[in-house]
Order: C-alpha cells, then sequence, then structure tokens
C-alpha cells in the first residue's frame, strides 16, 4: 500500500472517460440503464472470482444459477395469484408434493437397507425398481394437478413480499442448487465439474421454459415488482439512478466483506488451497468441504446479481437466458479483468459489458459498410438475414477473446496481488 | 394353429418398438459414440475435456455441405446421398482443421504448463468462435444435406409389417461399425495405435521409452476431426444441418465418453450406445406395448394414453442423470478409465 496504485487509477480514469462519452452519444437514459445492468453483472462477477479466482472453480452453469434465482425471486415478489389460491388446486398441488415427499422417502430408505443385512446387489436393483416405481406414482399424481392449475387459473403467480427477501431468497436457491452440484462433483476433476454445471444450467432453463404452471414459460412474466419507484412514476433517468444507487450499494457490501475475507487467514487458506491442493491437505485441511463453501458463497451472489438484473429487465422470459450473454459474457469479464482481484473484476465487468452494448450498433455499421463496398466493387448481393449474422460476430469475438486472454495475459489487465506477510 | 398364434402375437405393436424404440436409440447412439470416441481419445491422451467437439462436428457437416453445393452429382454414380460420398473430403478438411486449432490455441498453453481447466477453458473459447463463425458464414437457419429429393427407404418385412429404416440411417449404423472395427484395429495392430495407448496409460514413460508425443497428438486430432466430421455430416443427412447441432448434443457425448470411462474408446462406443437407447426409452411411449395386454387385466386397471418417463421437452435430463448417476456410483466409468482426479 505504499505506492500509489497507478495502474488502477489510469486504467479506473480511462473507464470513467469511456462511460462519459457513451453518456453524451446515447444519452442519460441510455447510459444510466447500462451502467444499472454493468453493476448487476458486477454482482455476478464477484460470485465468479470468489469461485474461479479465490477456489479455482470451474462453473461454466452461470446461466442455470442466474435463472433459478431470478425465478426464485419473481415467485416470491411477484403480486398474488388470488384465481390460483381461490381454487381447490393448492390443495391439489400440496398432495402431490407430499407424494413426491413420500417416494423420495421410500427411495432413500430402499437405499439404506443393507443395514438391513441385504446384499449391497440387491439392494441397489431395490433401489432402482423403487425409484421407478415412485417416479411413475408421484408423476401421475403430479401431473393431473399441474394440468387444471394450466387450464384454471393459468399460473400461480407469486407471494407478493417485498423485492430484498425476493432476492435474498434468489441467493440462497442459487446457493442450495450450488451446494447439491459441488457435492458431487467437487472430488472429482475440475473438468467434470464444468460438464456438469454447463448440464445443469441447461436443465434448469429447459424446466422453467416448460413449466407453465409454475412460470406461464414462454408467455412470460411481467412487470416484475421493483425495490425503487418505476419508470412509470419517476421517468426513466431518476428511477434507473434509484436502481443503480441499490445495486451500488449492494457491490459496495459485498466488495468490502470480500476483501476482508481476503485477507483474513480464511482467505490465505483458500490461496493455499488453490495453489497447491496436495500440501494443503497435508496441513490438515479439508479441502473438498473448503471448496464446497467456495462454490456455495459464489453462487449465492451469483444468485443475488442475477436477481437482480432480471428484475431490472422487469419481464421474467426463460427462452432470454443464454449460455453466452449469462455465462460466457461474465467468464470473459472476470479473466480480463482478472481473477481474483476484486478490483480487477468490477473494472474488467464494467469495460466488458460497454464493450458489449455498443459492440452491437458497431458490428451492424461495419458490416452495412461492407456490404455496401462490396457491392459497389464487386457486385456481391449481401444476405438478406446480414444483421442477424452480424451480431454472430460478437460471439467469435467473445470466443477469441478468451482464448487470448488465457494466453497471453493469463493474469488479465489488473492481476491478483500477492499478499505478502510480513 | 401356426396362424392362430401369430394373430395372437402383437405384431404392430412390436414393429412400432423395433422403428421407434430399438433403431431410433441405435440410429442416436451412433452419432454420440461417433463424437464420443474422439472426446475420449482426446481426454485420455491431452487430458482435457474438449467442449469444442460439438461444433467441430458441425463444421464438418458444413464442409460436407459446401462439398455438395460444389459437386452436386457426386453421388448419382453409386447411388448414394452425394454428402455420404464427399464425407471423406470433409474428414479430411475437419482433421486439418483440428490439427491447426491445436497448434493455435491448445500447444501454447500445454508448452507453458497451465492447470488442465485453463485449457478446458481455451476449449469453451475456440467453441463459441466455431459458433460464431458457422453462424456468420451459414446463418441461422435450416439446411438441407440432400439436394432435393425423398430418402430412398429400405422396407424389411417382418410378419406382415414393415421394418423401416431410410438409406442415411442405415449408413450411419454402418459406418459406425466399419469405424468402430477399424479403430480397434487400429488401436491394437499398428505402431501409432499402440503408442496412442502407451501415452494414454502413462505419458512419462512413453516418452522416456521414445515415443514422439508430437505425433501422437496429431494422430489423436486427426481421428478426433475424422470421426466427428463424419458423425456430424451423417446426422445431419438424417435430420437437417443447423448451426446450433452442436450445443444439443455435446452433453449426450460427454456423458457417452465419461460412462464408457475416460480414455476407453470402446468404453465410449458402448457409452454412446447406452446414451442413445437410454434416452430414446425414457421418452418412449411404453403405453403402446402395454395396449395388447388390455384384454387380459381386470376392468379397472385402465391402460394411461402415454407412459413414458421423461416427456420429450426434458430429454436433456436424461444424459445428466446419467452422468450424474455415474460420477457417484462409479467415476472411473463401467471401463475402468484412467483419468479421475
Amino acid at each position: 500500500m505504499s505506492a500509489l496504485p497507478r495502474r488502477e487509477l489510469v486504467l479506473f480514469s480511462g473507464l470513467v472517460v469511456v462511460v462519459a462519452l457513451v453518456f453524451s452519444w446515447m444519452g442519460a437514459a441510455y447510459g444510466t440503464r447500462m451502467l444499472v445492468e454493468a453493476s448487476c453483472y458486477a454482482i455476478i462477477g464477484l460470485g465468479l472470482t470468489i469461485q474461479w479466482g479465490y477456489a479455482g472453480l470451474f462453473n461454466v452453469g452461470i446461466m442455470g444459477f442466474i435463472a433459478l434465482a431470478a425465478f426464485v425471486s419473481l415467485f416470491v415478489t411477484y403480486p398474488v395469484n388470488a384465481a390460483f389460491w381461490g381454487s381447490g388446486a393448492p390443495a391439489e398441488l400440496g398432495w402431490a408434493l407430499l407424494a413426491i415427499a413420500a417416494g423420495a422417502a421410500a427411495v432413500y430408505a430402499a437405499s439404506q437397507t443393507h443395514r438391513l443385512g441385504l446384499p449391497k446387489a440387491w439392494r441397489t436393483l431395490l433401489t432402482m425398481i423403487v425409484l421407478a416405481v415412485a417416479y411413475l406414482w408421484a408423476q401421475s399424481i403430479f401431473d393431473p394437478a399441474t394440468t387444471r392449475i394450466e387450464r384454471g387459473a393459468g399460473w400461480i403467480g407469486g407471494l407478493g413480499l417485498p423485492v430484498w427477501l425476493g432476492w435474498a431468497a434468489g441467493g440462497v436457491a442459487a446457493g442450495a442448487l450450488g451446494w447439491a452440484m459441488g457435492r458431487i462433483t467437487l472430488g472429482l476433476r475440475a473438468d467434470y465439474m464444468a460438464i456438469a454445471t454447463l448440464g445443469i444450467s441447461e436443465i434448469v432453463k429447459a424446466f422453467l421454459k416448460n413449466a407453465d404452471w409454475l412460470t406461464r414459460g414462454t408467455l412470460t412474466v411481467s412487470p416484475i415488482p421493483w425495490p425503487v419507484p418505476t419508470p412509470q412514476e419517476l421517468g426513466f433517468v431518476a428511477s434507473r439512478a434509484a436502481y443503480l444507487s441499490i445495486t451500488a450499494i449492494l457491490i459496495a457490501v459485498i466488495f468490502v466483506l470480500l476483501q476482508r475475507a481476503w485477507h483474513s487467514p480464511w482467505g490465505r487458506m483458500m490461496r493455499a488451497i488453490r495453489d497447491n491442493e496436495v500440501s494443503a491437505a497435508a496441513m490438515g485441511k479439508d479441502v473438498n468441504r473448503r471448496r464446497l463453501e467456495m462454490f456455495v458463497l459464489g453462487n449465492v451472489i451469483i444468485g443475488i446479481g442475477g436477481a437482480a438484473l432480471v428484475t431490472f429487465t422487469s419481464i421474467f422470459d426463460p427462452s432470454a437466458f443464454m449460455p453466452l450473454n449469462h455465462t460466457f459474457l461474465i467468464w470473459v469479464m472476470v479473466i480480463l479483468g482478472g481473477a481474483g482481484n476484486n478490483l480487477g473484476t468490477v473494472f474488467g465487468v464494467v469495460l466488458v459489458y460497454v464493450i458489449w452494448t455498443m459492440s452491437e450498433p458497431a458490428a451492424l455499421f461495419l458490416f452495412q459498410q461492407a456490404a455496401s463496398w462490396g457491392d459497389a466493387l464487386f457486385g456481391w448481393r449481401a444476405p438478406a438475414d446480414l444483421s442477424t449474422r452480424a451480431l454472430q460476430m460478437r460471439v467469435f469475438v467473445i470466443g477469441l477473446t478468451i482464448t487470448l486472454v488465457l494466453r497471453f495475459a493469463p493474469n488479465g489487465l489488473l492481476p491478483e496481488k500477492p499478499v505478502k506477510y510480513e | 394353429m401356426e396362424a392362430g398364434l401369430l394373430a395372437a402375437l402383437p405384431v404392430q405393436e412390436l414393429v412400432f418398438f423395433i422403428n421407434r424404440g430399438l433403431l431410433a436409440g441405435l440410429i442416436i447412439g451412433s452419432v454420440y459414440a461417433l463424437g464420443a470416441v474422439g472426446v475420449t481419445l482426446i481426454f485420455g491422451i491431452l487430458r482435457f475435456a474438449h467442449f469444442a467437439h460439438g461444433d467441430m462436428m458441425t463444421i464438418g457437416a458444413f464442409v460436407a455441405l459446401i462439398c455438395v453445393a460444389l459437386f452436386p452429382g457426386g453421388g448419382s454414380i453409386l447411388g448414394l446421398p452425394a454428402a455420404f460420398v464427399l464425407m471423406p473430403v470433409a474428414m479430411v478438411v475437419t482433421a486439418l482443421l483440428a490439427i491447426g486449432v491445436d497448434r493455435t490455441f491448445y500447444a501454447p498453453l500445454r508448452r507453458a504448463k497451465v492447470r488442465p481447466v485453463v485449457i478446458v477453458m481455451s476449449s469453451i473459447g475456440v467453441m463459441l468462435m466455431m459458433q460464431g463463425l458457422v453462424r456468420l458464414f451459414a446463418g441461422t437457419g435450416t439446411w438441407q444435406l440432400e439436394a432435393g429429393g425423398a430418402k430412398t427407404i429400405y422396407r424389411l418385412p417382418l410378419l406382415g409389417r414393415d421394418i423401416i429404416l431410410t438409406q442415411p440411417q442405415a449408413l450411419l449404423i454402418g459406418f459406425t461399425a466399419v469405424a468402430a472395427i477399424a479403430l480397434h484395429l487400429f488401436l491394437t495392430r499398428s505402431r501409432m495405435g499402440k503408442a496412442m495407448r502407451a501415452v494414454s496409460d502413462n505419458p512419462d514413460l512413453a516418452r522416456v521409452s521414445g515415443i514422439s508425443i508430437d505425433s501422437v497428438v496429431r494422430a489423436t486430432w486427426v481421428i478426433a476431426g475424422a470421426l466427428a466430421a463424419a458423425g456430424g455430416t451423417l446426422l445431419a443427412l438424417d435430420v437437417t444441418l443447423k448451426p446450433d447441432l452442436a450445443f444439443n448434443i455435446i452433453l449426450p457425448i460427454f456423458a457417452a465418453a465419461i460412462v464408457g470411462g475416460i480414455g476407453q474408446p470402446y468404453g465410449a462406443i458402448a457409452g454412446g450406445m447406452l446414451v442413445g437407447f437410454t434416452e430414446t426409452f425414457a421418452v418412449f411411449n411404453w403405453s403402446v406395448l402395454l395396449r395388447p395386454l388390455a384384454p387380459l387385466l381386470p376392468d379397472f386397471v385402465e391402460i394411461p394414453n402415454r407412459i413414458a418417463f421423461v416427456p420429450t421437452e426434458y430429454k436433456i435430463v436424461v444424459p445428466f442423470f446419467i452422468l450424474i448417476v455415474v460420477l457417484i456410483w462409479r467415476p472411473t466409468g463401467i471401463f475402468k478409465g484412467r483419468v479421475v482426479k
């Protein structure tokens, strides 16, 4: 802390200039929207920097955790659907949930029969049979219940609770899913975790998209309640600025807590585990348990950020969750900014998000130019869907950035600083 | 007497089961197997999960599409689809592309001795680049690999009903069988195949016994790229060619490779078939097979119209479920793969 952190100062002042330019070109309403979204991404990025930067855990299913948290937040905060609660559907749904619980209990009981002296092979067979029967039975009770909800009330609606509670619940839900994933994959190679998280994120998306009784599926839900007055009441700039102040406070709180954790004995232990697993284990650290801790904590933060992000868009559309926007973009932000450096992560998020939003008009402009040049010089006719294709260029650029950063600047623009203990 | 027995047999349901269950599982299982062999070889020899494999399959299929567009009459001499006759070109191009990608993106990271997971991430970057390029040049629509005309359909009569197989499906199953045998001969009989197995088992020991790691790596990419191109082309020939073909297929392929045991090519083929059959049987409507039993059952038992374990829209859950079960129960896979930790 002796010398002035010149690198940070230069980079951040450059970033401020860029953001100011965007404000002056595109107007204040556009600029604040971009900043709010960037701030939500910054929360998610801080969650990822815990997982990847602190603990070296490879989570490529961020989209799934965001989507789950967003849904739980929607469920908690959306106004109550009286048509659903007034009908007989809640009781039916309750019975269906009880049936699922009973089925799960039966499967668990079957899986414990070896304690009664049943040979292992028989136990496995028995568990499989009980699982199949219980599954089909629970499905036969559950399906009519959900169909009746879809026919009658449409969907189950929300609980009408305050927004902060929804975000917290979203974080807890994402953390719980992360706990389950971590229990299965953390003892294995990092690659398995990547595959498993990629899979779970697609499954969460498929579930939210098709469970019409729960989420209205592709019909989408809007407007999601905001924690601050909406644009209709305050105007775009003021309401977005109010939203930004809330997310900024969240970032500040998470940032300070993470900074403290990083410099604490706990943070030192985490770095030790990341850098040399074997020697950390030899020092008596429970490597897998600590990693699980990190993974769950990171997912809670990702969930909170994801809930804030989707609440801001004020529409819940399960098909809008894309691995590109909600997983790989965040990876680029974190590794470009500097994984393991909280300040670097926030910097990377804002920088990449500004470039990302600006790249859409830029790509369109470039391709229109190229098409008109091609037409003028060679008589080349551009395909009709040029604009949708131009946007695909961004996928390429994201991929190229990942590979280039990994090869030439593996530590990012603001690398992690080794903590020295005198 | 015999005619009476035949009449009692539920032939229609049985043939329906063969068509929609067994053959469908075999077809999709073959595609998974072709992809999983490459994934498992790369995983075993280079020690990382190659996420760009699905997109390599797509690119292979698009190369075949370009070949068909250049030589539309390529297949007429042999009476086969042009895409199948020109598939070797696509396989060679994709194999060269795979070597190029390895030289440009993965080899420098390997030389820098990074953690394997960083190479995994780099492969995700390559995956996005391939996706972007394919969609940039081919758009986001669907393409037909078969230039006009209906597919030739083979009918095998069985007890008065027909088992139906289209020509691309027959080619796919045949090609997978030939590829499996060729791979087996290559890995057990040829010098390079033995070297590959040695590197997969113990890279250090292989290096000190004079095996050139570079040529082994090259051979790995050639096999993986060629089989990926073949799998992509044959899948696209059977259904349609879509740029996002790859993203839906990568999870079942990984599941197949892990079920079979990482680094075990035979395991990958078995795993591909297992995943393919499980997926098909999970969405199969079993009530069709139960319906002939209806007269035998008491009246109060009613057979529902649809008994499927998984609704079709949740198909992706099946490979994931298999993956999770294997990871919990036996992380080395059925065939005892090597890389777990």
